[in-house]
Formats: C-alpha cells, sequence, structure tokens
C-alpha cells in the first residue's frame, strides 16, 4: 500500500507546531499503524531527519499508552480498537491519512504526537485506590460479592486510562475515565469504605485540572477502545449527589 | 481554571437539569392550553384566563422564569468553560457525537431564548399592560385569543413560530433523556426505553406546537 499521511509535528511544548506531509510505501496490509510509523520513522532517521515522537508501549492494547487521533477519530477509525492493534488493512492504498495529537488543555503536548496526561494521575492520587486494611489475602470465597457487581466492577476497571475520552469529547471531559475509576471501587466491599470521600475529591480534582464539563454526546463510549459504558458516569452522577446529601 | 470555590461541573449540571425538567412540564401544560385553540377561541380563553388568575399558577410564573434563568445562566457558563477546555482544536474530528442534537445544545437554547423574547414581547408583555393594546371580548374581558388569532393569521409570523418551534425540538430531543442521565437515573434495562421517550415527547411538543398556528392560519 502506498499512503500519504499528514502528520502533526511540534518540536517542544513551546513551539507552534505544524503538518508535514510523509509519503510512505510498500505498506503491507498486514502491518500495524505504529510499525508503518516505525517504517517511516527509519526513513527519517535515513534522512538524518528528527523521526516522528508518538507515545507507545505494550503494543498489544493494555497499556494505554498510544495515543493517536487518527483521520477524526481517537485510536482510529476502528471500534474497540488502540492505536496499537490498529492495522493498515483498514485503509485503502492511496488514502491520505491525518494524524494529530490528543487536544484538551489538560493534555498539553510534549512533542508531535506526545502529550503530557500526569492530569490522569493527579486524579487518581486523589482517591483512586483504597487505603482501608483489608488484611492478608482472604480466601476467594470469604467475601460475598454478587456476580452482577463484580462483572461491573471488572468492566469498569478495564479502563486503561488512555484518554481517549477527553480526545473524543467535543468539551474534552474525562468524565468517563473518572466514573470507570470511581465505580470499579466503589462496586466493591473494600471500596465502599471510602466512596464518599473519593467520588468529591476526584471530581474537585477534575474540575481544578481543566477538563471540560459533561454534556452527555455520549461519543466518549463510542470511541473507548475498551468500551466503558456511560452507565459509569450516571453511576457516579448518582454517588456523587448522595456524598454531597449526606 | 480552578473551579475550586464555584459549585464543581456535576453540581452544576444537576441544578441545569432539574430546572430543564422543570421547563420540559411546563411545556406540556403550555401545549395543553395553546391545543385549546384548535377547539374555540372562547375554550382558549378561558384556559388563559384560568392562568392568568389562579393563585397557584401565578406564584408558579415567577418559579419559571427563575427556573429559565438559571437553565441558561449555567448553560452559558458551561459551555464557556467547555470551549476552553480545548483550546486547540483538531484539524480534521468525525461526528462522534451519539446523541446527535447534543453538539448544538447552545445554538438551539439561544434560539429558544430568542423565541422567548419575541413570545413576552407578544403575549406576557401586552398582558402586563407594558407594550401593544390588549383586545377585550363584548362581555369586557381579556381576549387573548383574538390577540394569538391574529398573529396567527400573519404569514410571516407563522413562518417564523414554525421554524423555531422545530429548532427548539432539537433542543429537545437531546434534553429529556440527558437530564436522567445528569441526575444518574440511567439504567441499562430502561435506557433504550429514555432515549425514545426523549425522541417522542420532542416530536409530540414540536409538531403540537407547530401544528397549531398552521391549522389556524390555512383552515380558520
Ligand atoms: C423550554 C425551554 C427549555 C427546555 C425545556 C430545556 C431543557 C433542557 C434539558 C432538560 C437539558 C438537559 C440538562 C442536563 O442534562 O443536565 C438542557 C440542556 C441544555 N440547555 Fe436547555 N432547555 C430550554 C431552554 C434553554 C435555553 C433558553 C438555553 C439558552 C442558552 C438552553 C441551553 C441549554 C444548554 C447549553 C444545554 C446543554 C448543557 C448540558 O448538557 O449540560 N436551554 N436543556
Ligand atoms: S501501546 Fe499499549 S495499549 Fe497501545
Amino acid at each position: 500500500m502506498d499512503l500519504k499521511l499528514k502528520v502533526w509535528r511540534q518540536a517542544s511544548p513551546a513551539d507552534q507546531g505544524k503538518f508535514v506531509d510523509y509519503q510512505v510505501h510498500d505498506i503491507s496490509p498486514d502491518t500495524s499503524f505504529l510499525e508503518m510509523f516505525d517504517i517511516l520513522n527509519d526513513e527519517l532517521v535515513e534522512k538524518g531527519e528528527d523521526p516522528v515522537a508518538f507515545d507507545h508501549d505494550c503494543r498489544e492494547g493494555i497499556c494505554g499508552m498510544c495515543s493517536m487521533f487518527i483521520n477524526g477519530h481517537p485510536h482510529g477509525p476502528e471500534k474497540a480498537t488502540t492505536t496499537c492493534q490498529l492495522h493498515m488493512r483498514k485503509f485503502k492504498d492511496g488514502d491520505t491519512i491525518v494524524v494529530e495529537p490528543w487536544r484538551a488543555k489538560p493534555f498539553p503536548v510534549i512533542k508531535d504526537l506526545i502529550v503530557d496526561r500526569s492530569a490522569f494521575d493527579l486524579i487518581i492520587q486523589e482517591g483512586g485506590y483504597v487505603s482501608a486494611t483489608t488484611g492478608g489475602v482472604p480466601d476467594a470465597n470469604a467475601i460475598p460479592i454478587n456476580k452482577e457487581n463484580a462483572d461491573l466492577a471488572m468492566d469498569a476497571a478495564a479502563c486503561i486510562g488512555c484518554g481517549a475520552c477527553v480526545a473524543a469529547c467535543k468539551n474534552a471531559s474525562a468524565m468517563l475515565f473518572v466514573s470507570a475509576k470511581v465505580s470499579q471501587f466503589a462496586l466493591l466491599p473494600q471500596g465502599k469504605v471510602e466512596a464518599k470521600e473519593r467520588v468529591k475529591k476526584m471530581v474537585a480534582k477534575m474540575d481544578e485540572l481543566g477538563f471540560g464539563n459533561c454534556t452527555n454526546t455520549y461519543a466518549c463510549e463510542a470511541e473507548c477502545p475498551k468500551e466503558i459504558s456511560i452507565t459509569n458516569i450516571a453511576r457516579m452522577n448518582r454517588q456523587f449527589i448522595g456524598a454531597k446529601l449526606s | 481554571m480552578s473551579n475550586k470555590s464555584y459549585y464543581s461541573s456535576i453540581t452544576k449540571k444537576i441544578i441545569m437539569s432539574l430546572m430543564g425538567l422543570f421547563l420540559l412540564t411546563f411545556l406540556v401544560v403550555h401545549l395543553t392550553v395553546n391545543s385549546f385553540l384548535l377547539v374555540s377561541k372562547d375554550l382558549f380563553n378561558e384556559g388563559a384566563h384560568f392562568m392568568g388568575t389562579n393563585a397557584f399558577i401565578q406564584v408558579f410564573q415567577w418559579v419559571l422564569f427563575a427556573g429559565f434563568a438559571i437553565h441558561i445562566f449555567y448553560g452559558i457558563v458551561l459551555q464557556i468553560q467547555n470551549w476552553m477546555s480545548r483550546p486547540k482544536g483538531y484539524k480534521k474530528r468525525a461526528a462522534m457525537e451519539q446523541s446527535p442534537f447534543s453538539k448544538y445544545m447552545i445554538y438551539t437554547g439561544l434560539v429558544i431564548f430568542i423565541f422567548l423574547i419575541m413570545h413576552l414581547n407578544n403575549f406576557f408583555f401586552v398582558k402586563m399592560g407594558w407594550v401593544g393594546h390588549m383586545p377585550m371580548t363584548p362581555s369586557g374581558e381579556e381576549d387573548m385569543g383574538a390577540l394569538v388569532m391574529a398573529l396567527f393569521h400573519n404569514g410571516y409570523y407563522v413562518f417564523i413560530y414554525v421554524v423555531l418551534i422545530l429548532l427548539m425540538g432539537f433542543h429537545l430531543d437531546h434534553a429529556l433523556q440527558s437530564a436522567f442521565q445528569t441526575l444518574g437515573l440511567n439504567h441499562p434495562t430502561y435506557w433504550g426505553f429514555i432515549k425514545g421517550l426523549s425522541r417522542a415527547y420532542a416530536i409530540v411538543v414540536a409538531l403540537g406546537f407547530a401544528i397549531i398556528p398552521l391549522f389556524i392560519y390555512f383552515f380558520k
């Protein structure tokens, strides 16, 4: 496959940045999107140019590091797929592909396609943990948890914190991420102890960092590579109301 | 910008959704009274008279104004914050919104606001005696029906009215289910029903309001 790429290049956080056109040739349809960038970068290095900086780590869809905004979608057009799991067979020979970094005030660009997602860590530090003493590892069946809650908590915990929800949302709201992190604890007995404090603190931090307000467009759920459900946002809103009223 | 000293984003949304739900019930009452016009001007006048004299309604009309003001105030505040949270936009962005009109709430909201001003100017201010002249029935009562009938026979007015009402319908299509989600009332079992209800509400209310002037213009 031959493809034309329009890639955001920005040397440093202070740099203005601009789109640069690149051509890549003879790409196998079985190449992954990131491998295609590796090929491009090899060529750039050969020519003595600066390779395109992008985030990645596991390349198997579990770490949440990869973060490209491809042709108008975070992680590209394929549903429930991270950038690293996206393959070139999803594109057509001769396509032009626009690749941009996540755009949100709390996610400043560091270089090219890499943004600083420390804002998510700051939210986690506010309450994304359990500090209640739970003793040694209990027997698996010693704490009764109904199947429904166990499943919902597990689904919420599938969030890999990549930030696609923020990138997709027209308001750059982090509600899907925060609600997944609130839910994964709130649904389980160990997490219930601190549930009220947790939701209040994490929401306050989210607002303080400058993420937008949720207006229920549900773009986040549609674009999330882990298909985190907006019912988590509703749960967080319920928890928030409960915490404020008590 | 730090929101710390203000209400949190969720609190603002909850206030907005409660005011919004209140406005949604008001629209149903308003549409019911308007629909009396299809029967007869006199029945409508009776309805208008009831609304104009009933003590409960009289108190509630000020609550309603406050509801509008708060909803509009937070709508604008949230929107400005939302614009600020993405200073640099995308070169290419797909339409990812799953509730199609959610993208245009501020614009359809402003359309409703313009309509509201126009509406107050045509009816409420006249009733209050601030502008224009209120026609009277032979028995000496306020003839609100005649006022409406006259406007609904003006082609330009009917056209603008119908267009604005349809744009309001877009606001309503997102509104009802959004308020449920904001209040945390989302359960997978009922969610399909709530979304359907929201759409049905928008269609019934928007078409209901639009049909009345069209019917009067063409058939009465
Ligand atoms: C009859 C009039 C109106 C009704 C019934 C109504 C109803 C609603 C409802 C129920 C919501 C969803 C609230 C939520 O999910 O939290 C909403 C959202 C919104 N409304 Fe209205 N509204 C009306 C007029 C207006 C006006 C005059 C404006 C003026 C600016 C406005 C601006 C907005 C905005 C910007 C939103 C989206 C904000 C968000 O989702 O947080 N609305 N409306
Ligand atoms: S690189 Fe780990 S999820 Fe894509």
